[in-house]
């Protein structure tokens, strides 16, 4: 469950709204932060915290695609296949990610290293083509230059 | 033109330097103005949203009630998802104060005493940015209670989102807020009435609100006397896919589409030909490349020539382009992101896509043609968000624009291929037809 440390982030976050119930979108990045996923227990632990039925925080958990409700590989590879990235080539990226990694978009590799995901337009058109790995955007990339950034990542 | 939004000066995104230049001289101006004063500039400097809809943006700010009990909001939008849009990450990067200078100075002329900036979920890096210059200006006292001794108090806080493209849209962002599900809500009621909680709320965009202390600075007249007089001031352009110099560019609006390209952008690799533009954004309706001569980055001209400025996210595509692939793909961005709350969006994004497929494999059937049209038609004004519209738009525009190419992927074999999903599509048909 939450740490003594993030419980006390929790009642700072409560301050920003009048409704306690609105802490719930940021309480759940807290949460990921700190599991790297969102488990079933999490969830019922943060409903308590804020007031809310299971159900509300489980529909917000599914609707927004980038909370977790499983654990993903060491390394979560986003991959974006929308327009400007296509037409720069994302194909070929997806394709270096899928051999590197050993799984296809939606998995994670037999060890456990790698999630492999296809997202849409992550705001990097400029960059194109992208992948994310966390926070870090990787822009302008060529299937070489993937290899070499997945060769890197120990 | 000299940078307005993101000036060529080095550290500009500390909050010394861009005291240096003169940052937050808009803010104490405002403080001490009456605050119809206030909205009454941005009014008459003819600012329109830079989230896509080109509405006036004084004028949103009249709809606000003046005389209520509830605290009002205002909700800053950052959600930035748009397909070939990347534009407000540069403000959050380069210039996190004149975002925020500016949504302090539209709290100030609205008497709203909270605002959040919703920040996509994705842009992690860019909010913990934002996040250490909002921090810098509290400490200043920019922001916070009692802002720089005036007896005026508002508070910023950022919202992350967590995913989700519909949540741009201003009543599911409102929504997000709440802690709720991304939906849209029916409307009206409208936001200055009945928006988040139930309050007054105004919305604008991002790089809406960043144009606020120019004009405060500077005055309306200054302002809209910059770029074309019905749709004023500096823009930030994106341009992306088939360019040789990809990237965001600001420029006055009415610059020259063919500019922005050549000009800007470098040109096209390998001197090809432009097949096709987006002009703003995959929402934007697709536009020859035959006809971009003398159309211009702005509402007028961009409404003249069948499109629309959007987000002013230009995505260029070269003469060898697969333009049947690249509707393909839109078309299945729509479907899902759609929320799935009214049918013809639901269900008619599904229906574009699946068809396209078809297409995209040369098993299309000419009366496809129709059927996209038509599904695309059903769809359009009958949805309770603009999500609907904005899958509709690409696939109109792209069959009236290039029929042909559609064509081409024509099956040979009269009745399709013999698979048993397609023999099943005249009840599919009609069901979507009768939506
Ligand atoms: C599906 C959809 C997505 C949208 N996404 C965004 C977005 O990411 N950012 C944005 O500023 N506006 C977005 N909008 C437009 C907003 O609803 C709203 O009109 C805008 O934020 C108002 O700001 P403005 O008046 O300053 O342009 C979206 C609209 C729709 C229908
Ligand atoms: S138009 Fe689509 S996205 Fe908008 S509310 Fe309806 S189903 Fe949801
Ligand atoms: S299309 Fe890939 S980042 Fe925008």
């Amino acid at each position: 469950m939450l740490t003594e440390e993030n419980l006390k982030k929790v009642d700072e976050l409560r301050k920003r709204y009048p409704k306690s119930q609105a802490a719930l979108l940021p309480v759940l990045w807290i949460a990921q932060e700190q599991e790297g996923w969102i488990s079933e227990d999490m969830m019922r632990h943060i409903g308590t915290m804020l007031n809310l039925p299971f159900g509300h925080v489980l529909g917000v958990v599914t609707f927004y695609t980038m909370y977790n409700s499983a654990p993903k590989g060491k390394y979560h590879i986003e991959i974006c296949t929308n327009v400007s990235c296509m037409l720069r080539g994302s194909d070929k990226i997806l394709e270096a990610v899928e051999h590197r990694c050993g799984a296809k978009p939606g998995q994670t590799s037999a060890d456990g290293k790698w999630s492999v995901s296809e997202v849409e337009c992550m705001g990097a058109c400029g960059g194109a083509p992208m992948l994310a790995i966390g926070e870090e955007y990787y822009e302008n990339l060529t299937p070489d230059k993937t290899e070499r950034l997945l060769e890197s990542l120990k | 033109m000299e940078r307005y939004i993101l000036p060529e000066i080095p550290d500009y995104h500390k909050l010394e330097v861009y005291e240096q230049h003169g940052g937050y001289a808009a803010l104490k101006k405002a403080l001490g103005m009456k605050p119809e004063e206030v909205t009454d500039e941005v009014k008459k400097s003819n600012l329109r949203g830079r989230g896509g809809a080109c509405f006036p943006t004084g004028l949103k700010w009249t709809f606000m009630p003046k005389q209520t009990t509830k605290p009002k909001y205002l909700c800053v939008n950052g959600d930035e998802s748009e397909p070939g849009t990347f534009k407000d990450r540069q403000i959050f990067e380069f210039n996190p104060h004149l975002l925020i200078e500016g949504t302090a100075i539209a709290c100030c002329a609205m008497g709203i005493t909270t605002a959040y900036i919703y920040i996509r979920g994705e842009y992690g890096k860019w909010i913990k940015m934002l996040q250490k210059a909002l921090d810098d200006a509290y400490v200043k006292g920019y922001v916070g209670e009692n802002i720089l001794g005036s007896g005026f108090s508002t508070n910023i806080y950022l919202h992350k989102g967590a995913g989700a493209y519909i949540c741009g849209e201003e009543s599911a962002l409102m929504n997000s807020i709440e802690g709720q599900r991304g939906y849209p809500r029916v409307r009206p009621p409208f936001p200055a009435q009945n928006g988040v909680w139930g309050c007054p709320t105004t919305i604008n965009n991002v790089e809406t609100i960043s144009n606020v202390p120019l004009i405060i600075n500077r005055g309306w007249e200054w302002y809209s006397k910059i770029g074309s007089p019905k749709h004023p001031g500096p823009i930030l352009v994106g341009v992306s896919g088939h360019v040789n110099k990809p990237g965001v560019y600001e420029v006055a609006t009415g610059e020259l589409l063919t500019d922005l390209i050549y000009r800007y952008a470098g040109g096209i690799p390998g001197d090809t030909k432009i097949k096709a533009l987006i002009p703003g954004g995959s929402s934007t309706m697709i536009l020859r490349g035959d006809a971009l001569e003398g159309v211009r980055m702005d509402a007028e001209s961009l409404k003249a020539a069948g499109s629309s400025v959007g987000t002013a996210g230009m995505i260029v595509m070269d003469e060898n382009t697969d333009l049947i692939r690249v509707i393909t793909r839109i078309a299945k961005f729509y479907y899902h992101e759609s929320c799935g709350q009214c049918t013809p969006c639901r269900e008619g994004t599904g229906w574009l896509w699946k068809i396209l497929k078809r297409f995209e494999t040369g098993d299309g059937q000419t009366s496809d043609i129709d059927l996209l049209m038509d599904i695309a038609n059903n769809i359009e004004g009958n949805t309770i968000c603009a999500l609907g519209d904005a899958a509709a738009w690409p696939v109109q525009s792209m069959i009236r624009r290039f029929r042909d190419e559609f064509e081409k992927r024509v099956s040979k074999t009269p009745n399709g291929s013999p698979e048993p999903s397609d023999r099943n599509r005249h009840a599919e048909k009609t069901a979507t037809v009768s939506l």
